[in-house]
This record gives C-alpha cells, structure tokens and sequence, in this order.
C-alpha cells in the first residue's frame, strides 16, 4: 500500500479539526486556515485603499488651477461601471454555487460571464481615463488628478489580476477537475472579487458622488 | 536597449565603493567556490535554498541579517570616522555626495535587512515551536517571503557596484527625493529593493497571524500561549496594518518620479508633508514591529533564568495589546515642527507618552520575575539585564522627546540619534543576541561558548554607552545629525568618544564571529543531548536538539499556563513519561524552488525598473506570473513521513528525555 493511501486511511490528507472557535482543540484543518489566511490578505489589501483615500482626500481640493471633480467625472457612465461590476459579483457567486456542485459547464459558464462583465467595465474606465487625458485632465496635470488616477487605477489594477485569476481559474478547473484544493482556491477568488466591490462602492461615494454634487 | 545603464554606472573614479565592491565580489566567488569544490551545493538546495522547514528558513533570515549586520557596521564607522576626523578646516575622507549615500544606506538597512530578518527569523524559529504545531500555517509562502526579502537586499547591495544609492536619508523624504532634486539612481534602488522586500514581509504577517490563531496545539488556548508567541502575533498584526501603507507611500513615490505625477512635489498642488504623515503611519508601528517580539525574547530568557513562572502573565499579554494599538496613535510625534499647532501636537504628545505605561508594566514584570528567583548569569541573561539598564535611560529620553517644547529644541539632532540608537540597539539588538545564544543549540543541537559570548555581551554594552552617550551632549549642544563636516572642534573630544565606542561594538561583532567558529570547532564538547539545556519551561525544549523536521512525533496536549514546564514536573514526579501516543504517519510540505525563483524574476525585474530596461521588466513580470501557474498545477502537495520512522524517532527521543528526567528525579 502507498504512503498517501495509508495516510488517507488514518485520516490525515486533509486532517485538522473543523473547530470554528478559539482553536484549542489543535490545528484547524486547510479548509478553514487558507480563506482565513486570505481573508487577512483582503483586509490588508483594505488598508492599502484606505491609504489611497486618505491621499486622495487630502489632494481633492489641491486642482492647482486645472479641472476640478465636477468638470471631469460623468455620473452615467460610472453607473454603467458600477453595475457591471456589482452584477459580475452576483454571477460569481452563481460560479461558486455551481462549483460546489462540481457541475462544470455552469461553473465555466458563470466565470466566464463574471470575466465579461469585468472586462465592460475595465473597458469603461479606461475609456474614462482616455477621454480625460485628451482633455488635458492628465494625472500630471495636477495633485487632485494624481490622486484620482491612482487610487481608481489602483482599483482597475487589482480587476486586471482578477481576470487574470479567473482565466487560471477556468484552465486549472477545466484540467483538474473540482479536487479541495481547487475549490478552495476559487473560494479565495470569489473572496476578492467581491472585495473589490466593497472598495468600488466606497470609490463611487467617496469619488464619484461626492465629486458630482453641484 | 539597456536604459540608462551604462558603463559609467561602475564607479571607476571613486576608489572606496569600487575597491569594496571587488572586496565583495571576490569574499562571494570566494565562498561560491568553495561550496562547489565540497559539493554543497545539493545540500544547501535541498535542505535550506527550496525549505519550506520554518526552522530552516528561521536560519536563514538570521544568517542574512548577520550578513547585513556586517554591511551596516561598517557604514557606521565610516561615518563615526568622518566625523572624527572632518573637524574645522579638514574635510575627512569622505566627500558630501559619498557620505549622504553612507547614513541612508546605513538606517535603511539596519531597519530593514538586520533587524526585520533578525526579528522574523527568530518568529519563524520559535512560533511553531512553542505553538507545539509542525510548521507555519503557509510554508511555501514563507519561503517566497524570505527570498523575497532577500532579493532586496541583493538590489540594495548592488548599488554599491552600480549606479549609486539614495542620499535622502533612510525615509526618503521629498522633496529632495524627488526627481527633480535627486536625478540619479539612488532613490530608485531604495524605492524598489523595499518594494519587493516589502510584499515579503507582508506575506509574513499574514501567515504568522494564521499561524497563531488558527495551528495551535491541542489544550493551547490563548492565555497558554508563550509571551513570545503573543508579540509575535501583535508584531504581525502590526505589519498586516502598517505594511500596506509603506507599500501605498513608495508607489506614491514612484509615480511622482517616473510618470511625472504630483503627490509630493513642490509644484501641480503636490504636499511633500502627506509624505511625512503616510510614512511614519508606517514607520512608528515598524518600531513596535521590531521591539514587540524583542520584548518576548527578553520574557522567555527572563523567566527561563530565573526558574519562575513569567511575573504578571496576563498583564504582559494586555501591555503587549495595549503598545499593539497604541502604535497607531502617535506617528505625528516624529514630525512636531511640522506646524499643526498646538492641540495636535499635544494629543501626539500625550499619546506617545501613554505608550510609557504598558512598557513600564513590562520592565516591573521582568524585575519580578527575577525577584525571589534563583538567578542563573548565563550569556542571555546578561543581555536582558543590560536591556533594562540601557532601555529604561532610553525610554525616559523617549518621553523627553514626547514633549513637544522639547522636540522643537532637539529636533534632528544628534539626541534624536542618540535617542533612537538606544532603544533599537538597547531594545532589539541586545535582544537578538541573547535569543541567538538562546535558540542556538535548539537549531544546532550545540551551545555556544559562554566566555566569548560574554566578552561579545561587554564589547556590545560598553560600546554602545560610550557610542551614543556623547551624542546626547552633543545633541544639546546643537550638532545636528547627518554632519559630514563638523564645524565646531569642541566637540571632538565627545565625537572621538563615540568613535572608541564604534569600535568596540566593531570587537564585539568580530569576537562574535570567533565565538561561532570556536563553537563549531568544538562542538562535541557542548551536545546538548537532552534537548532542553536551559530547564526550559516552553513547548520548543520538549523535542530535540535540532528538532526532527516534523518538530513532534504526536502534537502535545498542553496543559496549564507552562505547556513544558508542567508536563516536565509531572515526569520528575511520577519518574516516568506519559504513556506512549498512538503513532501516525506525518504529512509534511514538499520542498519548493518556487520562491526562489520567483525572488529571481523579482530582482530582475526590480532592476530593470531601476534603470528604466522596460523589455526586461516586462519579461520579469511574465516569468513571475509563469512561475505561479506552474506552481499552482502542481499534483503532489505533501510526504508522507512513514510510520516506522516516526515511531523509532520518537522512541528514540522517549529514550533519552527518560534517561534524562531520571537522573532529574534522582537529585531532587
């Protein structure tokens, strides 16, 4: 008999308690340790965002003479982005859920779409960004504008790695099939796209509204 | 084709850094040559370069910051030199643009490449083993951490022989680290190499936090966690919550300088004072980062060589919490001239003077813990009371400091100097020394010799006073710091002083040098056969010396606040071992090149940022993203350690604790 066999056997493939608690009835097991471990991935990925909001709060008045909130944001367009984005989150969920049912064409399907949805609206904001750098709204232009692009950019970065996440997602899935490991994996996927949708719903505030108010 | 890279980066005019850089290169052929003419090299990839053994990644982060301890003393008595001997009309040998590279290099990698690794090399040792679990909760991600670190080091080292690097002082501050003011290289070597050591200890923050909270043995709830296990979580915390914002900063940075942005320009609306304010959101956790598992160290040697109990347990684990969350509410105290008048100032003031209270807690807990104890003056030891002495002077210079009127008088002078050498060298440095001479025959399996370590323990307290004492003079004198000329020969007397100081420490890192080479030579006269050579009371002196790599056969059930120290009394006791565990085989994470070839790619593409080789950092990107996806088809993820190897092992280890608790039981 192999050594994994054996191992299986006793139980010790994927071994740990399942303890939720405090953790003292010994190691938990993978199921619970890698999204935990990546739950603090995301929160810090938070405080990254916060310190580009903070930035972006102390440098939003600093236009030096160049456009100012209301003369380059377009509240229609952004609520395009925005539903686009919110509506990839719900049918990654959708992946999720059929994932847990190993049903692989849904599975591929869902993240497909989600990939889609991300794609409109990473297609959205760089147009956004085009439009303004032939405006003469360039992040060089000023501190506000240099705030702007980098905290939205920043977010439009960490949706490119999504996309990319998700087509290694789809490859791995389609190679290798629901194992635990895989599926833990897309759990952390799922994790951060929606993150990315807590942080764009404060951008949209913080950003967008506020910056369109009259 | 190659950037801004051309033969003019070699500094062919400037015989100090070239002639160093040859010294450099030849000590590295030297040693590169050496490994292969004894066939090493297998080994040191098998068993440390791919280890995903938190032990052996432990050695490593150590090995580098005593690496990098040696770079960073010698910029200092460069300095210290200069100092001596630029005094009125002599101008010293080291021109203005040479010396403002020397004091940035210096603070940058002292902070970052000796007391980082130093500190996360001793978490990454003693966690999982005090935790009484086999490893970190992520060990593939902790060897991409530690090569991640390292490939910082090697770009900051690299400047010496290429280009140049920053003149800003070790936090860069803009302006003058703007391209505008700082055209050249410097500050780009500076920005990257941080960067990317940067993500590496972010990752660690994240694992050792999972570690902590989610892979404890069974029976080890929180308040029978060891003291150095809870700095450890608080200092992780800390850089999951401070990390992010460097890393925000230095982008920041980056941008301003190479696509022309505005966040700290004196021009387009920019505000060099954001900088200061991110940064030091950073920076003053960053001290609470390295001084937190310090304080952890000193809790473990203090209770081991007292033979007591810690004094105050409970209290230890809140003053640790309490400095955990204080550390984000005193950043401005390091810029109080900056002008936000006088109620902010105040409040920082007050806050930073606040952290004076759980930190004195801790100094009455360990003075009480020796209190009554039977004190053994073993070599850690030594550092931990010359920690008290020495932390204490530099903690009330501290408070000073936090009094704003103060501040605005010694504000970057050579007191702040002084201030802070005192409690990162009083604090964590003495502190790493004695958990090196602590932990070592836990890794090696032999101690360390006393009367050298001892010698090493002088060199470094004596040099130290008389290093940084004088400063503190000078400081109300009006010397402010980064002087590479003195104006006033007056204060010769004190700066040679200091320089005598300097090179006493300099003795003392040769003699410790000469102590492990002693030490190995004769090692067969100090085995530490019993795995526990200082009557331990915490979970790492149950296994051997060096611990097997699945560090126990069978997790230990703990019981009470002193996992060890319990189940140890017990045996003596009863004059026998609890009954033999059911055996199982052991899984344990395979080997893994990925984390040094991701730290390859990394430093490639860092340095072809730093020279603006776009081709070649794009292809750095590529090959990292590769070697993830590589990484994540993998089929095999763990070995089985078999049955019979883990049953002759432990009984084996059964075997000799028995012998050893016997003869334990029999004198008492």
């Amino acid at each position: 008999m192999s050594t994994h066999a054996e191992a299986a056997i006793v139980g010790l493939t994927h071994g740990g308690s399942e303890d939720t608690g405090l953790g003292q009835r010994g190691p938990a097991s993978k199921s619970i340790v890698v999204p935990y471990g990546f739950w603090l991935f995301v929160l810090s990925d938070m405080v990254l965002f916060s310190a580009l909001f903070a930035t972006y709060a102390s440098l939003v008045h600093a236009t030096d003479g160049g456009p100012i909130t209301n003369q380059v944001f377009h509240r229609d367009l952004v609520a395009v982005e925005t539903i686009a984005l919110l509506v990839s989150s719900f049918v990654c969920g959708l992946a999720m859920i059929t994932a847990k049912r190993a049903n692989m064409f849904w599975t591929q399907v869902w993240l497909l779409v989600t990939a889609l949805l991300g794609l409109v609206f990473l297609y959205i904001e760089i147009s956004e960004f085009a439009g303004m750098i032939a405006i003469g709204a360039a992040p060089q232009r000023s501190a506000f504008l240099s705030a702007f692009f980098t905290l939205v950019g920043c977010h439009g970065l960490h949706v490119t790695c999504g996309l990319l996440w998700i087509g290694t997602m789809m490859a791995q899935i389609w190679a290798k099939g629901f194992q635990p490991h895989i599926v833990r994996r897309l759990l952390c996927l799922s994790v951060f796209w929606h993150a990315l949708d807590i942080i764009w719903v404060a951008i949209f505030t913080i950003v967008y509204l506020i910056g369109t108010l009259p | 084709m190659f950037g801004r890279l051309t033969w003019d980066a070699i500094p062919f005019n400037q015989p100090i850094p070239l002639i160093t850089s040859l010294v450099v290169i030849a000590v590295l052929g030297a040693v590169a040559i050496w490994i292969t003419v004894n066939k090493w090299w297998p080994y040191l990839w098998n068993e440390y370069i791919t280890s995903t053994d938190h032990k052996r990644i432990g050695i490593m982060y150590i090995v580098l910051a005593l690496v990098m301890l040696v770079r960073g003393f010698a910029d200092a008595i460069m300095m210290r030199a200069q100092q001596s001997l630029a005094i009125g009309q002599s101008q010293g040998y080291l021109p203005p643009e040479h010396y403002n590279q020397i004091f940035s290099a210096h603070g940058t990698i002292m902070i970052f490449f000796v007391a980082m690794p130093f500190v996360i090399g001793f978490m990454n040792f003693v966690v999982p083993l005090q935790l009484g679990v086999r490893d970190v909760a992520f060990p593939t991600m902790n060897n991409v951490s530690f090569w991640l670190t390292a490939s910082g080091v090697l770009l900051v080292n690299m400047s010496l022989f290429l280009g140049e690097f920053a003149r800003t002082g070790w936090l860069a501050f803009p302006p003058l680290s703007e391209k505008a003011f700082s055209p050249g290289v410097g500050v780009d070597y500076y920005l990257v190499a941080l960067q990317i050591s940067g993500v590496g200890t972010l990752l660690t923050g994240v694992n050792f936090v999972t570690t902590i909270l989610k892979t404890r043995a069974p029976g080890m709830s929180y308040m029978r966690m060891p003291v150095f296990c809870w700095t450890a979580l608080a200092s992780n915390l800390l850089i999951i919550a401070a990390f992010p914002v460097l890393t925000v900063t230095l982008a920041l940075l980056m941008l301003d300088r190479y696509l022309g942005f505005h966040f700290f320009t004196n021009d387009g609306g920019g505000n060099s004072m954001l900088y200061m304010n991110l940064i030091w959101v950073w920076g003053h956790p960053e001290v609470y980062i390295l001084v937190l598992p310090a304080f952890g160290i000193y809790s473990e040697v203090v209770s081991t060589f007292s033979g007591k109990p810690l004094f105050g347990y409970r209290s230890m684990v809140f003053a640790t919490l309490a400095i955990c969350i204080l550390a984000f509410t005193v950043w401005l105290h390091h810029f109080f001239t900056m002008g936000a008048g006088a109620d902010v100032n105040a409040f920082f003031g007050i806050a930073s003077m606040l952290i004076g209270i759980p930190t004195g807690v801790k100094i009455y807990n360990w003075l009480f813990t020796m209190y009554g104890g039977r004190v053994r003056f073993n070599v850690p030891m030594y550092y931990a009371i010359g920690f008290m002495l020495t932390f204490v002077i530099g903690g009330l210079t501290g408070v000073l400091l936090a009094i704003p009127p103060v501040d605005f008088i010694v504000h970057n002078s050579l007191f702040l100097v002084a201030h802070f050498h005192q409690v990162i060298i009083g604090g964590v440095v003495f502190a790493v020394m004695a958990g090196y001479t602590y932990w070592f025959p836990k890794a090696f399996g032999f101690t360390l010799d006393e009367r050298l370590g001892k010698a090493v323990f002088w060199c470094w307290f004596i040099g130290f006073h008389l290093a940084f004492m004088p400063l503190y003079v000078l400081g109300f004198w009006g010397a402010t710091r980064r002087m590479q000329h003195i104006p006033d020969p007056t204060w010769a007397p004190l700066l040679n002083i200091a320089l005598v100081g300097a090179a006493i420490i300099g003795l003392g890192i040769a003699l410790t040098v000469v102590q492990l080479i002693y030490s190995i030579n004769t090692r067969d006269q100090r085995r530490d056969v019993t795995g526990d050579p200082w009557d331990g009371r915490t979970l790492e002196w149950l296994t051997l010396s060096p611990p097997p790599h699945y560090n126990f056969a069978v997790l230990p059930d703990v019981h009470g606040e002193e996992a060890y120290w319990t189940r140890k009394q017990t045996a003596i006791k009863l004059d026998k071992l609890i009954d033999e565990p059911n055996y199982q085989p052991i899984e344990m994470p395979l080997n893994t090149p990925v984390g040094v070839i991701c730290a390859f790619f990394a430093s490639v593409c860092g340095f072809a940022i730093i020279w603006y080789i776009w081709w070649l950092a794009i292809l750095g990107l590529i090959g990292a993203f590769a070697i993830f996806v590589w990484y994540a088809w993998r089929d095999e993820h763990e070995h089985i350690i078999p049955l019979e190897e883990v049953r002759e092992n432990a009984r084996e280890r059964r075997r000799i604790r028995m012998e050893h608790l016997h003869e334990l039981s029999q004198s008492t």
